[in-house]
């Protein structure tokens, strides 16, 4: 898929529109000049931060830069356990950024990092009706993608595989379930590893691909992050094309004699 | 009076307000956000929010993550 194609067939979230379906996140790039090129080659127009306590006499680095990139700030409520504690970090989010978009982040434990789908769910609810614009990253699980829907969120994350894994897209089956049902666009969100996931995903018929360590910790973190645009844009062409049929058995490309 | 800042006990004036925290812990002026007692404080009210003993004061902001 070329630049102009990607043009022609925006990203649109809440209304908004983004050039680009790869969505990044921040976390893991050892200085912002590394990530400050990785982002330049993924081609994001979305990216997450994460709300802190702020160290003495501490900067707004990251904030900087993503501002001089003129690419959007997506605050997410990683670390958070439970509901009460998202709800309270998109708020201040809200309060530091100036935006109401928020990656809706409530884990369940540090081992698998997993979505508390209760917590999620209580914590959608209640962001939906302060007006927030609520991207969850959720579970594969194609009911409470729906029930998520169903509250008001502007989108739908699930994971391929738990954070920061690498494992790639576990239940391709449930993505395409999720997907086959939504309204809004299916981001899949964590545990892409390398460009053929980030593809597939694309290829399953997901509207974008989220992710950071696989770019971030990569050796070689601006040249994965082109792959990763790369796959991501390919991917998008292969889902609109329309791929032949699975066959059991061959079947002839070149006519008969 | 004392107050948790960020998780760090502070000594403060009686009447200190908010914004006197924000001053002495050197936040930038955009980017931050502040909570008190488990809700946020506005920007409008950092001046006239004053801190009471025993207060528990977070002041966040953006970083990589995510």
């Amino acid at each position: 898929m070329t630049e102009a194609q990607t043009r022609t067939d925006p990203l649109v979230i809440a209304g908004r529109e983004f050039g680009s379906r790869l969505v990044m996140g921040t976390g893991g790039a050892t200085n912002l000049a590394v990530l400050e090129r990785a982002l330049v080659e993924s081609g994001t127009e979305l990216t997450t931060v994460a709300m802190r306590r702020m160290d003495a006499g501490g900067g707004t680095g990251v904030l900087d830069l993503l501002r001089r990139l003129n690419i959007e700030t997506l605050p997410n409520t990683a670390g958070c356990r439970n509901a009460a504690e998202a709800v309270l970090t998109a708020r201040l989010a809200r309060e530091a950024l100036a935006t109401d978009w928020v990656k809706l982040e409530v884990v369940a434990d540090d081992r698998t990092l997993l979505p508390d789908p209760v917590e999620l769910l209580d914590a959608a609810e209640q962001l939906v009706d302060d007006g927030f614009t609520v991207l969850p990253y959720t579970s594969d699980d194609p009911v409470v993608a729906r029930r998520l829907e169903d509250l008001g969120c502007a989108a739908v994350m699930p994971l391929g595989s738990p954070i920061g894994t690498g494992l790639g897209v576990r239940n391709p089956h449930n993505i395409e379930l999720i997907v086959a049902r939504a309204g809004v666009p299916v981001i899949l969100d964590a545990g892409i590893g390398t460009a053929s996931d980030a593809c597939l995903a694309m290829e399953l018929g997901c509207a974008a691909v989220l992710l950071a360590t696989s770019v971030t910790r990569a050796a070689d973190p601006a040249l994965m992050a082109a792959a990763m645009r790369d796959g991501v844009r390919a991917g998008r062409a292969a889902r609109l094309a329309g791929r032949v049929p699975q066959r059991f058995w061959a079947q002839a490309s070149s006519p008969p004699r | 009076m004392r107050a948790v800042v960020n998780g760090v006990e502070w000594e403060l004036a009686d009447g200190a307000t908010v914004a006197d925290v924000l001053r002495r812990l050197g936040a930038p002026d955009v980017g931050v956000a502040v909570a008190c007692r488990g809700e946020v404080v506005p920007r409008a009210s950092w001046a006239a929010t004053e801190v009471r003993d025993g207060d528990e004061i977070d002041v966040l902001t953006a970083v990589q993550g995510g």
